[in-house]
């Protein structure tokens, strides 16, 4: 039982303080950003890789979310005949919710991991070390550009996905199961507001935040070769999914209340 | 211009250096041997900053770095160059990239003064025209010597080597020893090379250092570690398999 005891206690005590180390990285980073930021070169290689690139799967995943959001509000409120809240349900649900958090779940699993995996060999092949070896700081030089980039692309493509999602809502409501196309439009934009619209760019910069900060954190404490990297870039992606979800609740009972 | 006193670090309870003493003079070239595992790496990353001594002081120039903030570290970092074990070029940086790192990041020098000194610092070390290739398109000698031109490229007043010849065959491991050599005269600087190359050792050192459990057992030029009769120095310079060192004895013991 006592063994049991100091195993659970040795595990919160491990966790607090990389959850200490974790928040030391963010505040540094943020401290950087405004202080020190790095050249706009580094920023927008960064921007591109994250923003750019992930915009295709982005926008797949966006439309089919409208898609399924419309298609199952169909189902139910046609037996109560409210087909006319399918337009604010499917905005309500991309803007406040589904936009932020499932295309921050998308960055994690495609950009967090490789973030971390690229610092984590960095780490593993002492060129974090070489940097600061030489000078520079890691945060500055690494972690910085990848903030900046996540904390406005993440937004950017909360965007797209939001809208496309509404999109495909649209296309499966009105053409597909009948819905009065004036009507979607009308009272999506009667029951939508420019604070739900807040809302999810709100939740977005700070999930991008939260994507960016675990990956380097992870990456920075990879260690014992291919084996650590890999251990990272999963670590990432649980531990960015999982706070994700954390703080939307936060968020949810902050912004919406 | 570089004290190492009295440092003292363990990891995981094992202790790795135990209040090591060591003194490196303004332009000399010291080479600190021992076998695999023995802490040099170690040794060499307190000199630097990376890792800080749970005692004991390192001394550069006069400034304690064991107590200084990482800014202040950072200005200090800047006198050395560091050639680490496995080059550890910045793999998404071309050759040219990597070796004008340090002018771009803390120099106000335009990109044309940069091109320059890479190529200048390129040619010492024989690999100008590779600046537009990437560290995975390099052998492991071209790599070494790519690391050594960045480490030369800021003007270091001293040069770290960590392992300058593992790995790499006998011919390149004699030219990475004639640039060690070259680089000195050239630059005046001061070096610190920490290896178990002893063919390296004897070609480059002003002065070689055995570091065995902890502590620097036994110092002198080339010819007087050559003669030193500790039974310790002599199995590890000659390479044999039996002897104190693998018998487990402590560094005193062959004055008894």
């Amino acid at each position: 039982m006592t063994e049991i005891a100091v195993r659970i206690g040795t595990k919160i005590s491990v966790f607090l303080i990389d959850l200490a180390e974790t928040a030391k990285l963010f505040f540094s980073t943020l401290i950087l950003s405004l202080t020190s930021p790095p050249k706009w070169r580094q920023i927008s290689s960064q921007m591109f890789s994250m923003g750019v690139l992930s915009l295709p799967v982005v926008l797949v995943t966006g439309a089919f979310m409208g898609m399924v959001i419309a298609a199952q509000s169909y189902y139910l409120l046609h037996k109560i005949s409210m087909e006319s809240a399918i337009g604010p349900l499917v905005s309500l649900s991309m803007t406040n919710e589904l936009g932020p958090v499932i295309t921050s779940i998308i960055i994690a699993g495609r950009v967090g991991a490789a973030m971390a995996a690229e610092l984590g060999t960095m780490k593993v092949t002492e060129q974090i070390d070489a940097l600061r070896a030489m000078g520079t700081s890691p945060t500055r030089y690494l972690v910085v550009p990848r903030f900046i980039s996540g904390i406005f692309m993440v937004p950017l493509l909360t965007g797209f996905a939001t809208f496309i999602g509404i999109l495909g809502g649209f296309l499966v409501a009105v053409p597909l199961k009948g819905v009065n196309s004036a009507f979607f439009r009308k009272s999506m934009f009667y029951w939508t507001d420019p604070e739900d619209v807040r809302t999810g760019l709100i939740k977005s910069v700070v999930f991008g935040a939260i994507i960016v900060i675990v990956a380097c954190r992870r990456g920075f404490t990879a260690e014992g070769g291919a084996k650590g990297v890999g251990r990272a870039a999963m670590l990432t992606v649980v531990s960015s999914c999982i706070a994700i979800l954390i703080v939307d609740f936060f968020l949810d009972m902050l912004l919406l209340y | 211009m570089i004290r190492v006193e009295n440092v003292t670090k363990s990891f995981d309870g094992n202790l790795v250096l135990d209040e090591l003493c060591l003194h490196v003079r303004e332009g000399e070239t010291v080479v600190v041997i021992g076998r695999s595992g023995c802490g040099k790496s170690v040794l060499l990353k307190h000199i630097v900053g990376l890792l800080r001594p749970e005692s004991g002081r390192v001394m550069v120039n006069g400034q304690d770095i064991t107590t200084m903030g990482e800014r202040q570290l950072d200005r200090v970092r800047r006198l050395f160059g560091v050639v680490f074990q496995g080059s550890a070029l910045f793999d998404s940086l071309t050759v040219a990239e990597n070796v004008g790192f340090g002018l771009t990041q803390h120099t106000r020098l335009g990109s044309r003064e940069i091109d320059e000194k890479v190529a200048q610092s390129l040619e010492i070390v024989g690999m100008n025209g590779t600046q537009k290739k990437m560290p995975s398109e390099l052998s492991g000698g071209m790599k070494k010597r790519v690391a050594l031109a960045r480490a030369i490229a800021s003007d270091p007043s001293i040069i770290l080597y960590d392992e300058p010849t593992t790995g790499l065959d006998p011919i390149m491991a004699d030219a990475i020893n004639e640039l060690i050599v070259c680089l000195k005269r050239k630059l005046s600087v001061t070096s610190i090379a920490v290896t178990h190359d002893m063919n390296s050792a004897y070609a480059i050192a002003d002065r070689i250092a055995m570091l065995h459990q902890g502590k620097i057992i036994e110092e002198g030029t080339s010819e007087q570690i050559r003669r030193c009769p500790n039974p310790i120095i002599q199995q590890f310079i000659l390479g044999k398999a039996e002897g104190p060192l693998t018998r487990g004895a402590q560094c005193g013991d062959w004055r008894k």
